[in-house]
């Protein structure tokens, strides 16, 4: 381990991924303990599989008009707010169709994002970096949007955590006092399309949804509040991915798969630690 | 089980405005979904400090009439005012109850968390103020849960979580209570003291009951509506031949449940 610490002393490039990946981690602590809480894991991974076809299409038109200011990144962004949007929408007005868009969001922008990847011209795109996610190609400047980001979702998750929290207990009720809770949970979903793009540097789009997911899930096994459950999910994730790093560097493995075990193998013990001590 | 002392919050607010004497006035209403006519013409009124129960079976239209009394829903034809203004505009002095079971009983949220949202509307900058706070205090000191503050709504009995959603609508501070069957999820041994809550509650403010349980019917009511897509009104006590006419079409009825409780008899009595 001493290694890593020293690479990290000595290699600009882990230093960014450490900081990238726990500022990040800020985002997934509070975002996915609603996701948790709300129970809507299956939108997440429908807008984390859609980002494919925003990265797409943001290599073609970059590539075929050469516009550099067109990022794939900023294409994932744009095709994550879109996709939490639409399904936000028809969640609201026709919730017997939630199933079906979710699936076609989750299948069409995956297909569009292979189809304009495969007619950009220019050299091959490196496909696994983001569907597995490449930490190690975080720069500075993607730190700082990453800080810029997380921090922007805690504080409008700051200033509506109460109407957020009402809106995902009783949507009923919070608009009985006057609360848009439309627009709520529209925003909900937008915080969400938000972490899930910091996450794809990280685990890839593939395995973003548990990194939303399992944190926040193994908090609420052990506490029934949800503020102390988004800083469990948010300590939980922050020691993931520093450890899942540093492991993934000392054994020579990608980090994103490695993240993701360990915190796949907390929440295990967690539930099993649950299911075998004795019921008082 | 209420706290009296406490109560002079909602006693105050319920003295001070009679400048509207009909809290509820629903005239014509009709509402279809699709072709289907759910009410027909249904036309009522409800003076403040009235205490109604609406009955009627399943699919009657009972849920659809309160919807549209909260502004949830817009009639397809009538007229609703309530407390002098739409419905969407009065909701705010409306403390609405709906039935605990239909919430996640997982939810991680506390019981004062969920009674202040009856003051969402007050947040300001994210936060709720001390004035917020305190009057939650009391309306969970009210139906006498100020033990369960800061207990998980995963934790609490049937019917503390039922009494908890009657403390978030008195947190609004309404003028009108509308509570959708709140005795459906609780056991009989609680009802009593259930019911009890609601007397006092009854004295201050003008409720609208919807009910299965004509023994409810019976011990809060000043007279019943029954809906079944039209709709009648009738004095109490119901006798048992307008029951049967109300719940023509077969349903299981619970009434004189607590009397042959009391006596040992268990079963239902079906009324078909």
């Amino acid at each position: 381990m001493t290694e890593f610490f020293d690479a990290l002393r000595q290699v600009p490039l882990l230093r960014y991924a450490l900081f990238a990946g726990i500022f990040s981690s800020l985002a997934f602590g509070v975002v996915g303990s609603f996701v948790v809480t709300r129970r809507i894991g299956y939108i997440a991974a429908a807008i984390a599989h859609s980002i494919l076809g925003g990265i797409g299409i943001a290599i073609f038109l970059s590539r075929t008009f050469e516009i550099p200011w067109i990022t794939p990144m900023g294409g994932a962004f744009v095709a994550a707010v879109v996709s939490a949007l639409i399904i936000g929408l028809v969640s609201l007005r026709a919730k017997e169709r939630e199933d079906t868009i979710i699936g076609a969001i989750w299948a069409f922008g995956m297909a569009v994002g292979l189809i304009f990847i495969h007619f950009s011209p220019g050299p091959g795109v490196a496909m696994e970096s983001f569907i597995f996610g490449n930490i190690l190609l975080t720069s500075a400047n993607d730190v700082i949007t990453t800080a810029l980001l997380s921090g922007v979702v805690l504080v409008v998750t700051a200033f509506s955590y109460h109407k957020l929290v009402a809106v995902c207990f009783d949507e009923e009720f919070a608009r009985l006092r006057g609360i848009r809770s439309e627009l709520y949970y529209l925003l909900l979903l937008v915080l969400l399309a938000v972490s899930i793009v910091l996450l794809v540097r990280l685990t890839g789009i593939i395995l973003s949804i548990a990194l939303i997911v399992l944190p926040a899930a193994t908090g609420a096994r052990l506490s029934m509040r949800l503020w102390v459950i988004m800083i469990l999910a948010t300590l939980l994730c922050l020691s993931y991915t520093v450890t899942g790093l540093a492991a993934s560097f000392v054994l020579e493995m990608p980090t994103g798969p490695v993240i993701v075990v360990i915190a796949a193998a907390v929440y295990a013990l967690v539930l099993g630690w649950q299911k075998l001590r004795p019921q008082s | 089980m209420v706290a009296t002392q406490t109560g002079e919050r909602w006693n105050a607010a319920f003295v001070s405005d009679m400048s509207t004497p009909t809290s509820i006035v629903v005239h014509g209403v009709t509402h279809r979904f699709g072709k289907s006519t759910v009410l027909e013409d249904v036309s009522f009124s409800i003076e403040d400090g009235e205490s109604i129960c609406m009955i009627g079976p399943n699919g009657g239209g009972k849920s659809t009439l309160l919807r549209i009394l909260l502004g949830l829903l817009e009639p397809s034809e009538g007229r609703v005012e309530v407390l002098g203004q739409s419905p969407r505009e009065a909701c705010r002095s409306i403390g609405y109850v709906p039935q605990s079971i239909r919430f996640d009983p997982l939810f991680p949220i506390s019981a004062l968390e969920i009674v202040l949202m009856g003051r969402l509307d007050r947040v300001r900058w994210g936060r709720y103020s001390r004035t917020c706070r305190t009057v939650a205090r009391e309306a969970l000191a009210t139906m006498g849960l100020s033990d369960c503050e800061h207990r998980p709504f995963a934790q609490l009995s049937g019917g503390q979580r039922q009494r908890v959603l009657i403390a978030r609508a008195l947190a609004a501070e309404p003028r009108i209570l509308l509570l959708d069957e709140p005795t459906a999820n609780i056991d009989l041994s609680v009802e009593e003291q259930f019911l009890d809550s609601l007397q006092e509650l009854r004295r201050r403010m003008t409720i609208l009951l919807v009910t299965h349980d004509l023994d409810v019917v019976e011990e809060m009511g000043d007279s019943v509506l029954c809906v079944n897509r039209r709709l009648h009104r009738h004095s109490l006590p119901l006798s048992p031949e307008t029951v049967t006419e109300i719940f023509r079409g077969g349903r299981r009825l619970e009434h004189d449940r607590r009397t042959r409780h009391r006596q040992g008899d268990h079963s239902n009595c079906v009324h078909e």
